[in-house]
């Protein structure tokens, strides 16, 4: 961006602006008021799994601090209209480097674990925003290709499972930072006290960070101006272009973050590691609040999508469904549902009439057909 | 075929028709020279390339085989063709509607059982179970696509994640087997007749698409539906509809691959059916010279990419690459594919090819750009 002056950009799509409350509000609020419904019901309909209690809350974010980065990752991009779905295989591929790397044979410190992850995300975020935006390919061929990339690298390094061993890195990996004050008492009369893995706290400083980028800065806005309507973009002198780089090699980013704390979860490395879940993280960010036209959506939504998403997972086993493939399908109609409301709302902003909710990657020819 | 992020950006100013550039603009060229490439590598490494015998009472040799394993990916990819064509996003859900598909077939056959060799309904009537499963998987997603307006990629999102685990319920969570001979029928051989019989269906299938789309007008609409939708609208097209049967046809002829799959192996995996080939099929049309942005379509473009994309794969099986890491150089030799016939490598290929030969064309015009 070369202008001088501070240009302020609306959040919210052109469509919602006839309303009181922008779209962003109000898919952020049918976000949070679900995922709070559900937690308030199955707080009610299980009584025996301690739904109420601080640990159970937190140990959601504690579950998916990973996805919640890759989500993070995937709202950034989606905003600006585009998208990659190469995270989850560089979720593996960074669990697998760091496990190869920490494997028993080796003696590096586990610290290296850390610049690696995030070079290996940056890397892959580089290498497809430049094709992305400065080659003009499309983002969907070249995050798949991205994802085979990775995928395959995992099995070249190595095809077989491989544990974790060291210390140090285990350490992190089990590490509990307790909160103090919020515990509940168990009948055994112990304490049980809520606690956040690194890894979480890790997310949430990010999440943090995500927020005040998104809201504040003059990056943040661009990404938003950028997803929302690129030609007027381009004419208020933003940097389409570097733009869209940027957000791709911030979501690389994010994706060796998520790669870090997955490991860090899950202390090893299997070639199946971060199977599909570039879904997740997609359904986690539509769930959120995101619009897949892109310009619309917010990190905070993002969250509560990941948080449903953890809920369901935790739930589903409960209803007395042991087969692991329900969870799937629930998550599926809730992306299901939401998709829908999403389209309800950009037709709504015209009257009655349908319009196509397409990001900017798919309008081929958008003039024409508005 | 413009590739371009930005719908408002002109495209590049044309310089004057040149030998290169005209090689260039051809939008197949360099999946042929990749397919070329692949061949005559075969050829060098594997003296017996074109020989072909009689094993079994069935045609066997290296040309055959591709062809027998490239035929799953043939079908799925004509209709994921017709489905780019007409709504311009992809089909992710095409691997799980294989599975659907095979899953009601085989219950159909199996009943209850996990492993018999007694059919409990018609044959025929499973097939055509299977069939209208698939065919409602590609209503639901055209009804999502067409009705409310989802992009394509997410619509299909849906099945894609639960399709599998749907399969599942439907098999109660377990491989079927299904012995009866006359069930491999449609995957391996028809006593009696030298080719495999997967070959014959993927050829039948492509003869099908293509008397569909150039004897009807639907390859006209399709395309104009997938050009300029309201255009269409006011020429008196039911784009709805159209964009509606491009996905059921994309879900049939999904659900013809699953049928074709489960029937090669004999079984009903759900876990394994069709398994990422949503994405071979998706490179087989963006390889064929289609643009992934809607329109303007080309069968054979189609069947060349899925042609090429088998050959790769089954040449890295023979220089002993495993399964696993294949997609590293699928990966690789793609990107390399789509880079090299992106519009702005062309100009920049364009622009040095004007500053060795120094010549100064007037920019924007003498064009023969037509796309």
């Amino acid at each position: 961006m070369r202008d001088s002056k501070k240009t302020t950009i609306s959040a919210s799509s052109p469509l919602g602006k006839r309303s009181g409350l922008s779209n962003t509000g109000i898919l952020l609020l049918i976000t949070v008021s679900l995922f709070v419904i559900l937690y308030v019901s199955s707080t009610i309909l299980f009584k025996d799994s301690n739904f109420a209690k601080y640990s159970v809350f937190f140990n959601l974010i504690n579950n998916k601090a990973y996805l919640l980065m890759l989500a993070l990752g995937l709202t950034v991009v989606l905003i600006t209209g585009s998208i990659d779905i190469s995270v989850g295989s560089v979720t593996g591929l960074v669990s697998m480097v760091i496990a190869t790397m920490l494997s028993s044979q080796s003696n590096i410190s586990a610290i290296w674990a850390i610049p690696i992850s995030l070079l290996i995300g940056v890397a892959f975020g580089i290498v497809q925003g430049y094709l992305v935006s400065y080659m003009e390919i499309q983002p969907f061929i070249v995050t798949l290709s991205g994802l085979f990339f990775a995928r395959g690298m995992i099995s070249v390094i190595n095809p077989k499972s491989v544990p974790i061993s060291d210390k140090l890195f285990m350490s992190w990996s089990s590490a509990k930072v307790y909160i103090p004050f919020l515990y509940n008492e168990r009948k055994n009369g112990t304490m049980d006290v809520a606690y956040l893995t690194p890894a979480a706290i890790t997310a949430i400083a990010v999440l943090i960070i995500m927020i005040i980028v998104m809201k504040k800065t003059k990056f943040g806005r661009s990404l938003y101006s950028v997803g929302g309507n690129p030609q007027s973009a381009l004419l208020m002198g933003v940097n389409v272009k570097r733009i869209k780089f940027m957000a791709h090699v911030l979501c690389g980013l994010l994706a060796g973050i998520g790669g870090l704390l997955y490991t860090l979860f899950a202390p090893s490395g299997n070639p199946q590691n971060g199977y599909g879940y570039e879904i997740d993280a997609i359904s986690s960010s539509v769930i959120g609040g995101v619009m897949l036209s892109g310009g619309v959506g917010l990190p905070i939504g993002t969250l509560f999508g990941v948080l449903i998403n953890s809920l369901i997972e935790r739930v589903v086993p409960l209803l007395g469904i042991v087969d692991a493939s329900w969870p799937r399908i629930i998550s599926s109609a809730f992306l299901f549902v939401f998709i829908v409301l999403q389209s309800l709302f950009a037709s709504a902003g015209h009257k009655g009439s349908f319009k196509p909710v397409l990001p900017q990657w798919m309008r081929f020819n958008l003039k024409k057909k508005n | 075929m413009k590739m371009g992020l930005f719908n408002d950006r002109k495209g590049p100013a044309m310089l004057s028709p040149s030998a290169g550039k005209k090689l260039l603009n051809n939008r197949l060229i360099f999946s042929l020279l990749v397919l070329m490439v692949v061949v005559v590598q075969n050829i060098i490494t594997t003296p017996n390339f074109f020989e072909i015998t009689m094993t079994n009472g069935l045609l066997s040799g290296y040309i055959p085989n591709i062809l027998d394993e490239a035929s799953e990916l043939i079908i799925v990819t004509m209709g994921m063709t017709l489905v780019i064509a007409a709504s311009g996003g992809v089909d992710l859900s095409v691997g799980p509607i294989m599975a659907i598909a095979a899953s009601f077939c085989g219950l159909l056959l199996n009943g209850s059982e996990y492993r018999t060799d007694v059919y409990h309904s018609p044959y025929f009537l499973a097939i055509l179970f299977g069939l209208v499963g698939a065919a409602l998987c590609g209503a639901f997603n055209g009804f999502l696509v067409s009705r409310l307006k989802i992009q394509p990629m997410i619509a299909t999102l849906i099945l894609f994640t639960a399709g599998r685990s749907i399969a599942k319920q439907i098999t109660h969570g377990q491989t079927i087997y299904i012995m009866n001979p006359t069930y491999k029928w449609l995957g391996v051989q028809i006593p009696g007749i030298p080719i495999r019989t997967t070959i014959l269906v993927s050829i039948a299938i492509v003869i099908l698409v293509v008397l569909l789309v150039k004897l009807t007008s639907l390859g006209l609409y399709i395309q104009s539906v997938g050009i300029n939708g309201s255009a269409a609208r006011l020429v008196g097209l039911n784009s709805r509809v159209i964009k509606f049967m491009a996905f059921v046809i994309c879900g049939i002829l999904a659900g013809v691959a699953g049928l074709v799959s489960s029937s090669s192996v004999g079984s009903v995996n759900s876990g394994e059916l069709g398994l990422s080939i949503e994405m071979d099929a998706i490179l087989a049309v963006a390889l064929g010279g289609n643009n992934l942005g809607g329109g303007k379509f080309s069968i054979a473009g189609s069947v060349i990419g899925a042609y090429t994309i088998q050959a790769i794969t089954t040449t890295l099986y023979a220089m002993n690459v495993r399964a696993d890491q294949l997609n590293v150089f699928k990966a690789i030799i793609i990107i390399v594919i789509i880079v090299a016939s992106s519009e702005v490598f062309k100009e920049k290929v364009n622009r040095l090819f004007r500053h060795i030969t120094k010549k100064n064309v007037p920019v924007g015009g003498l064009s023969d750009e037509r796309q």
